[in-house]
């Protein structure tokens, strides 16, 4: 019984515990940028384990949420007093804004966060960062500060991708299945057209890069107790990093809109 | 010269180390020996400063390693050569990179260079034709040995040991022990080993320290410690699990 009432307790101590770790370990990644040209080499490698072998997903994920938005703001809108066109507007404005950087970034948590911390975890585990640093290298420059410098670069092209798709599926929902005419979804989706709808996306998949990499890396980095760690450093970073996510993703909201 | 002055560690409450202190001279040949989970590992680690002890001083080449920076931590740690209890191999790497790493990063000498002293390590230790295998194709002993030969191609001054021969096999054993003494002679090295295999003891060590209960038992010459009357030190050489010291 004491333990079901203190557990909450626990659970708010280790949740400030867990901040302040991850506060001071970035920190030190901050500070270890004197040493980060000495591993820039690493950056394509990670850019292309990050983002190019995650396209097809982020491309199958944009086109379907393009689709089910086209199909169900047509399905809102089937009162007949509302033009066609307000299908490709509001298809765009959702797709730019919300659910290309939301739906890529759960999406990226679960690829591209799991297997940052299970990769760091492991190599925490089987005392390869130990190693690493015998051999006189700084972890934190070797194994953080790469990944998310490529999460960053990374994620917002992932999102200009999973937009293009985004649109496409849209379209391609209106105009085979829903029976508006081409001309109408574009010149919706061309009137409501704001710059700033797509810029707002970038810098959120900007912020959202940076904070799923750096989660990821913070449990991966303090992995302890074997395999078992291992899959417990994974859950719990594409948790944290959801919750992170939702988060970030209001806050943004509430600041640049 | 390492000299260990008064160091204890603990975790979450639990003593691990309670107030020990050793020197060890150059051109030391010293086995740490003690029962599982007496704290030999982390002895080990907290001499390298991979773990910072909680109260006491560790001085290498007399320098204070838990104050001096880390910058200088890593230009000190160039002198030392570590082989993992499970060898510790970079995963995505293969073999060649796996030794070149290090090679690339602290020494000057260009790829022509680095493939040549990578060729030498890897017979050093008999792994030749092994470089383009991952670590995912090797035996334990196998990863060990490349371990050795990622230690010792950047010539070190310390080469430490953390249980080199536990679970291999005895001809293994044996192969991993003349790989020690062989490197320890030819670098004129500072030779650290934890183990609890007494025959790897007999081999590589002339001096032994022993832990037990966060504390040193026996300090002293390997043949000293074979005739020790020390009921502790009896009971663990005999594995008399009967003994409650």
């Amino acid at each position: 019984m004491r333990e079901i009432i203190l557990y909450p307790v626990y659970s708010v101590i280790s949740l400030f515990e867990h901040i302040g770790k991850y506060c001071d370990l970035m920190i030190k990644t901050l500070r270890s940028f004197t040493t980060w040209h000495l591993y820039l080499g690493l950056l394509p490698e990670h850019m292309i384990k990050l983002g190019v072998s995650t396209i097809p997903i982020v491309i199958v994920t944009g086109l379907f949420s393009g689709m089910v938005t086209s199909v169900q703001t047509a399905y809102q809108l089937e009162s007949g007093f509302i033009p066609d066109s307000y299908v490709g507007g509001i298809v765009g404005v959702t797709v730019l804004m919300e659910l290309s950087p939301m739906i890529t970034a759960l999406v990226m948590t679960g690829r591209v966060g799991a297997s940052i911390a299970a990769e760091i975890g492991t190599m925490r585990v089987s005392e390869q960062i130990d190693a690493l640093e015998t051999l006189s290298f700084d972890p934190i420059s070797f194994l953080i500060m790469p990944r998310i410098i490529s999460g960053a670069i990374m994620f917002p092209i992932m999102i200009v991708i999973a937009d293009l798709f985004g649109i496409l599926g849209g379209y391609y929902a209106a105009t085979i299945s829903l029976g508006i005419t081409p001309y109408d979804y574009i010149y919706g989706l061309r009137d409501w057209f704001v710059p700033w709808d797509a810029i707002f996306g970038i810098i959120k998949a900007f912020s959202f890069g940076i904070a799923i990499t750096s989660i990821a890396c913070y449990f991966g980095f303090y992995t302890s107790g074997g395999a078992a760690g291992v899959g417990k450093s994974t859950t719990q970073t594409v948790v944290a990093s959801c919750i992170t996510v939702v988060i970030l993703d209001y806050l943004l909201a509430a600041i640049l809109l | 010269m390492i000299n260990i002055s008064n160091i204890s560690i603990s975790f979450d409450d639990r003593v691990i180390i309670e107030d020990i202190s050793f020197s060890i001279k150059k051109g030391d040949k010293i086995a740490i020996i003690g029962q599982s989970g007496v704290g030999k590992s982390v002895l080990l680690k907290s001499i390298i400063g991979l773990l910072n002890p909680d109260k006491g001083e560790i001085f290498i080449d007399e320098q204070n390693i838990n104050k001096i920076s880390f910058r200088k931590l890593q230009n000190l740690r160039s002198k030392f050569g570590m082989v993992f209890q499970f060898g510790a191999l970079f995963d995505s790497m293969t073999v060649e990179e796996n030794i070149g790493l290090a090679l690339q990063k602290l020494t000057n000498c260009d790829k022509l260079e680095i493939s040549d002293k990578i060729t030498v390590s890897l017979k050093e230790v008999n792994m030749e034709g092994t470089e383009g295998k991952m670590p995912s194709e090797l035996s334990g002993g196998m990863k060990k040995r490349v371990g050795i030969a990622r230690a010792i191609a950047l010539n070190p001054k310390y080469m430490f040991y953390d249980e080199p021969t536990t679970g291999l096999d005895p001809i293994m054993t044996d192969s991993i022990n003349r790989l020690i003494n062989n490197f320890h002679k030819k670098g004129e090295v500072t030779s650290i080993v934890v183990t609890h295999e007494m025959k790897t003891v007999r081999d590589v060590s002339e001096r032994v320290l022993m832990l037990h209960d966060g504390k040193i038992q026996f300090n002293g010459s390997t043949e000293d410690l074979f005739s020790s009357r020390d009921p502790i030190v009896m009971a663990f050489l005999n594995g008399d699990s009967t003994y409650e010291g």
